[in-house]
């Protein structure tokens, strides 16, 4: 009987196969008129002319700047780049987290064993038309805004990082959440705990790694999102680095850019220091 | 059990599906407990089991008949009334559902979240109580935990986690215990400690205890009432001594071993080799 069973499974072929071949399929018929719409041509990158000109910008880059004057200056600002993206990162876990919180699906009460109530299916609905809302509109555009209202400076940039980076940061983290084994949310839920109770003892918990990993990766995009806010006026790093380019500056560009690459550098050793904390 | 002791659990033609929209595992399940009974729920995997503990501990809603917990019918209360009842009983999965990361004290402590305020389980989570802390290592060394307070889940082995899991019953301040397949991760002395002490503390606190038991030795031993599953529907309730060959044969012998080739005694699930005093 079982060496029937086993000659009859395999003979039917895999019942995924077919639908794998069509996956692939559909994702090559969508994404060649992509590339076309886009103007995608590479091989103008390596046109003599625009190589030329890349060469000539990337002769300029060294030596890298490094006077003690221009140090102290980039010291200054580096500071205040970590600054303002750490400051925006806070603010935007503040807004993010009540608001992941309240997306989770897996948090609801009255979906234990049932249908999700209306009012509370509508509420995270609502909520989750507020975090697209939020990071819909990009941090450049926040900072524009922020920069009539404030003025000059950091704050500006600070309150941009932090509503933009507040939508991204509660999106994923609600998927981080919904993601994570579910028993232990359930079982707590199931034995008449709160939502921010079950939040607490089973779904952060559950997911503290990939939540902490995010963070800190998050951490870094801000950084480098601080730079380009500089452009617009909100200080930092970006500043000089629109001042240098203006002026043709390139061994100044070369050491901000090092700069960069430090801080990015560093951040990959925190979130590795953080997850190792918590393994 | 007395005829006046209140009524815990009352079952009518019970159908539950283990989704929602799914077909129904429970078909049609009447069942009776008072207060302070112990029932033990036995059957071949698939019967129902889970699904009746589920249904028991208020996590799936019925799709026919009639469910009442403590009196009440829990899927005709509003949704903060049914987490009031639900606090009344407390389910412990055959996995425990333990996060690795958490540390055992708290782990456990979450048994009594219904109990706290917002306030004072944040402030538990920080670092417990020592009152909380003495209660949760009271239970760990009732099941031959001694030194696991402080440690992370994830650093315990499967047998020591399930009695983790099952430490949270004894610290619960419930009213009805579900526990499933309390033994699957368990050796022999161990499972013989653990049934020992859900059975003494049960009785002595006077809650109700259903546990569901792959073990047809232990059901015969440990529990004085068994409830026999097949198909979603209940083929045996009532005196654990009166479960004979003949009505496990007909239980476990199912359509898989219905071929005359294979001896029924075969089909039998083995019964876990337990000592003989188990539960004396």
């Amino acid at each position: 009987m079982s060496a029937a069973l086993v000659a009859s499974a395999v003979a039917a072929r895999d019942p995924a196969l077919q639908r794998r071949w069509l996956a692939l399929l559909a994702a090559a018929v969508v994404l060649w008129p992509l590339l076309v719409l886009a103007e995608f041509q590479p091989w103008t990158l390596f046109d003599a002319r625009s190589l030329r000109v890349t060469g000539r910008f990337l002769a300029q880059f060294v030596p890298p700047r490094h006077d003690a004057e221009f140090l102290a200056l980039l010291a200054c600002e580096t500071w205040r780049t970590v600054a303002i993206a750490t400051a925006g990162m806070a603010l935007a876990g503040l807004i993010a987290l009540p608001l992941a919180l309240a997306m989770t699906e897996r948090l609801s009460v009255s979906a234990v064993g049932g249908r999700m109530a209306r009012g509370p299916a509508w509420l995270r609905q609502a909520v989750r038309a507020c975090t697209v809302v939020l990071r819909s509109v990009p941090e450049l555009v926040w900072a524009l805004v922020f920069v009539r209202v404030v003025g000059l400076g950091p704050t500006a940039g600070v309150l941009a990082i932090a509503i933009a980076y507040g939508g991204m940061l509660a999106k994923v983290w609600a998927e981080i959440l919904e993601s994570a084994d579910a028993a232990p949310a359930q079982a707590l839920l199931g034995h008449g705990a709160g939502r921010l109770q079950t939040g607490l003892y089973a779904a952060l918990p559950a997911s503290a790694h990939e939540l902490a990993s995010y963070t800190v990766y998050r951490w870094e995009c801000a950084i480098r999102s601080s730079v380009v806010l500089g452009f617009v006026g909100a200080g930092g790093l970006g500043q000089q680095l629109d001042n240098a380019a203006k002026l043709f500056a390139g061994g100044e560009v070369s050491a901000i850019l090092l700069v960069f690459m430090a801080l990015v550098a560093l951040s990959d050793r925190v979130s590795a220091w953080i997850r190792r904390g918590l393994a | 059990m007395s005829l006046s002791a209140p009524v815990v659990v009352e079952l009518g033609g019970l159908q539950v599906a283990p989704m929602p929209g799914a077909a129904p595992v429970l078909k049609g399940l009447d069942l009776r407990l008072t207060a302070g009974e112990q029932v033990a729920v036995i059957g071949a995997s698939g019967a129902g089991k889970t699904t009746l503990l589920l249904a028991l501990a208020g996590m799936l809603r019925p799709s026919a008949g009639r469910l009442a917990l403590f009196g009440q019918e829990p899927w005709t209360l509003g949704t903060a009334a049914r987490q009031r009842q639900r606090a009344r009983a407390l389910l412990a999965p055959q996995v425990p559902p333990l996060p690795p990361r958490q540390r055992v004290v708290t782990a456990v402590l979450a048994a009594r979240l219904p109990q706290m305020s917002l306030w004072a389980s944040l402030r538990t989570l920080w670092t417990p109580r020592v009152a909380d802390a003495e209660r949760v290592q009271r239970a760990l060394v009732a099941l031959d935990l001694p030194d696991k307070l402080w440690l992370r889940v994830d650093r315990l082995s499967g047998g020591e986690r399930q009695r983790v899991g099952l430490a949270r019953l004894l610290v619960a301040d419930v009213d009805l215990w579900l526990v499933d397949e309390p033994l699957s991760a368990l050796d022999p002395a161990r499972a013989e400690l653990v049934m020992r002490q859900l059975t003494e503390t049960a009785r002595a606190e006077g809650r109700t205890l259903v546990c569901s038991l792959h073990q047809v030795e232990v059901a015969r031993r440990c529990f004085a009432r068994t409830v026999a599953l097949r198909e979603g529907r209940v083929v045996y309730d009532g005196p654990s001594s009166g479960l004979d060959d003949a009505r496990l044969q007909a239980l476990y012998g199912g359509a898989l071993f219905a071929s005359p080739a294979t001896p029924v005694a075969e089909s039998l699930p083995a019964a876990a080799p337990l000592p003989q005093a188990m539960c004396r």
